[in-house]
C-alpha cells in the first residue's frame, strides 16, 4: 500500500466523521508517480454536497503530507453502494450510535421491484441492542440516513439506509 | 471541516446551487461516443436535465410547508437527488454543445422556450394553487415510475456519462418511487377525505401521462444512446396499476391528453402558463446579480 494511499485513506467523511473515506468505500483508486498523486472518489448520492468537501480535504491532506501535486477525479460508475462500507466502518458507525446498513448482496437483474410497504429490515438499536425498532422517517439529517426509534429504550437513532 | 463550513466557504463558492460546489463532472471520463451527433446528444441531455431540474424546483417549494417535518425533509432530499442529477446532465449538455455553456448558464440564462422538460415536471401540484400534498404525491409517483423505467434502460447506453448518471439515478429514483407509492396507498386506502383528495390528485396529473410516452425526433435519432419513450409505457402502466390497486383507487378513465400546440409540447420548448412564473423565481437572483457569490 503506497504512502499516498495511506494518507488518502485516513481522510474523514465530512458528514460521518467517525468514518474515513476508505471505511465509507468512496475511495476508489490512488496512484502516485514522481510526487504527483491522482485520487479517484465516487459520490454516495448524486446531490451529495459532501463530495466537494472530500475532494478539498484529500487535496489538503496530501499536499500537507508533502506530495507536490494532487488531482481528484470522480468516478460515477460503478455506482456506490452501502455494501462498500468496510466491516470496520460498520463497527465504527454502531459505536457512534448510528445503526449500520445491512448487506444487500449482488443486484438482481431485471426491473427494480416496487415496495408498497417499507421492506422489513432487522435493524438493531445501536444503544441497547434491541431488535424492536421502527422506522420514523425514511429521510433523515443527510441523504444517506433514515430515522428510527427503539421500542425498548425509547431512544431515536439514525440508520445508514441500504442503497 | 463540517458540511456547514462548506456553505460559508468563500473559496470557489458560487452561490448558484448554494454551496461551494465545483463543476460536477470533474475528472469523469468525458469522451463523446463515436458517431453520435453532438447537437442531438446535447438536446437529449437537456431534456433529461430539465426534467430533473424543474421537478427539483417544484419539490423545493414544499420546504417548510409539508404536512409534517419528516415530509419536509423527505421532499427536500428527493429534490436534492434530482438537482444532483440535473447538474451532471446539464454539464454534459453544455459539453456536447461545445459553446462554452456550463450548468449555471443553462439553468439560469435560458428562456422558457429553450427548456425541454415534460409538462408533468412543471405543472402546479401544490403547495400553492393547483394542488395539495396528495397531488404532489401523485405527480411524484408517475414521474419517478416513468423516470426509473427510462434510466434503467439508459444504463446500457452508448454515452458513458449518461449511462453512469442513470446507473446512479436508478437507485435514487427507486426510493423516490417507493416513497410516493407508500403515500398513495396510505392516502388512497385511508379516510374518505384522503381517498377523495388522492383521486383528485391523480385526475390532475393524468392528462400529462401521454406526453411521457411521445417520442421527440431527437430521441429516435439517438438510437443506442437514448431511449424511445414509447417503450416505457407497459412497464410504467404495470407499476401504476399495482399501486392503485393497493390504494383502492381507480385508474382515471376517459381522460383526454393535455392539449399540444401544433403538435408540440415540453420537449419542443412549448410550456404551460405556470412555467414562466417558475423560471422567474428560479432565475431572478442570478439574472439580477450576475456572478454574485455568498
Amino acid at each position: 500500500m503506497s504512502a499516498a494511499y495511506e494518507v488518502a485513506a485516513r481522510v474523514r467523511d465530512p458528514e460521518l466523521p467517525v468514518l474515513t473515506l476508505a471505511d465509507l468505500g468512496v475511495l476508489r483508486d490512488v496512484t502516485e508517480s514522481g510526487g504527483r498523486v491522482s485520487v479517484t472518489i465516487t459520490p454516495t448520492y448524486s446531490g451529495c454536497p459532501a463530495l466537494d468537501e472530500m475532494g478539498a480535504d484529500l487535496r489538503r491532506s496530501l499536499l500537507e503530507a508533502g506530495f507536490a501535486e494532487v488531482e481528484v477525479r470522480t468516478s460515477l460508475s460503478p455506482a456506490w453502494t452501502t455494501d462498500w462500507i468496510s466491516e470496520d466502518g460498520l463497527r465504527k458507525l454502531r459505536e457512534a450510535g448510528i445503526a449500520p446498513p445491512s448487506r444487500l448482496g449482488p443486484r438482481v437483474a431485471g426491473p427494480v421491484p416496487l415496495n408498497l410497504v417499507p421492506p422489513p429490515r432487522r435493524v438493531s438499536c445501536p444503544r441497547c441492542g434491541s431488535a424492536r425498532t421502527a422506522e420514523l422517517s425514511r429521510f433523515g439529517s443527510t441523504a444517506c440516513k433514515a430515522l428510527r426509534r427503539c421500542a425498548d429504550c425509547d431512544e431515536p437513532f439514525e440508520h445508514v439506509k441500504e442503497i | 471541516m463540517s458540511a456547514y463550513d462548506g456553505l460559508v466557504d468563500q473559496e470557489d463558492a458560487h452561490w448558484a446551487f448554494g454551496t461551494g460546489f465545483s463543476e460536477p463532472l470533474t475528472g469523469v471520463d468525458r469522451e463523446l461516443p463515436e458517431g453520435v451527433d453532438r447537437a442531438d446528444l446535447s438536446a437529449y441531455c437537456l431534456m433529461l436535465g430539465d426534467d430533473a431540474l424543474v421537478l427539483a424546483q417544484r419539490l423545493a417549494e414544499w420546504t417548510s410547508r409539508a404536512p409534517e417535518l419528516e415530509e419536509d425533509v423527505a421532499l427536500a432530499n428527493i429534490a436534492l437527488d434530482l438537482l444532483g442529477q440535473a447538474r451532471m446532465l446539464l454539464t454534459r449538455a453544455g459539453e456536447a454543445e461545445g459553446a462554452g455553456r456550463d450548468e449555471d448558464a443553462l439553468a439560469f440564462l435560458r428562456e422558457e422556450r429553450e427548456f425541454r422538460n415534460v409538462h408533468l415536471a412543471e405543472i402546479e401540484c401544490g403547495p400553492f394553487a393547483g394542488g395539495d400534498f396528495a397531488t404532489t404525491v401523485a405527480r411524484l409517483l408517475v414521474f419517478s415510475s416513468w423516470k426509473l423505467a427510462q434510466y434503467s434502460r439508459l444504463r446500457g447506453g452508448a454515452d458513458p456519462v449518461l449511462a453512469a448518471v442513470a446507473e446512479k439515478g436508478v437507485k435514487e429514483l427507486a426510493y423516490h418511487r417507493d416513497h410516493a407509492a407508500q403515500w398513495v396507498v396510505r392516502l388512497g386506502d385511508g379516510t374518505e377525505e384522503s381517498h377523495r383528495r388522492m383521486a383528485a390528485g391523480l385526475a390532475r396529473v393524468w392528462p400529462h401521462l401521454e406526453e411521457l410516452f411521445t417520442a421527440h425526433p431527437v430521441e429516435l435519432r439517438l438510437a443506442g444512446v437514448a431511449v424511445d419513450p414509447a417503450e416505457l409505457r407497459s412497464e410504467v402502466d404495470g407499476v401504476l396499476d399495482a399501486v392503485l390497486a393497493a390504494a383502492r383507487l381507480e385508474r382515471p378513465v376517459d381522460v383526454p391528453p393535455a392539449a399540444r400546440v401544433g403538435g408540440r409540447a415540453g420537449r419542443d420548448g412549448v410550456h404551460t402558463e405556470v412555467m414562466g412564473y417558475l423560471l422567474a423565481e428560479m432565475q431572478h437572483l442570478h439574472r439580477s446579480l450576475p456572478g454574485a457569490r455568498w
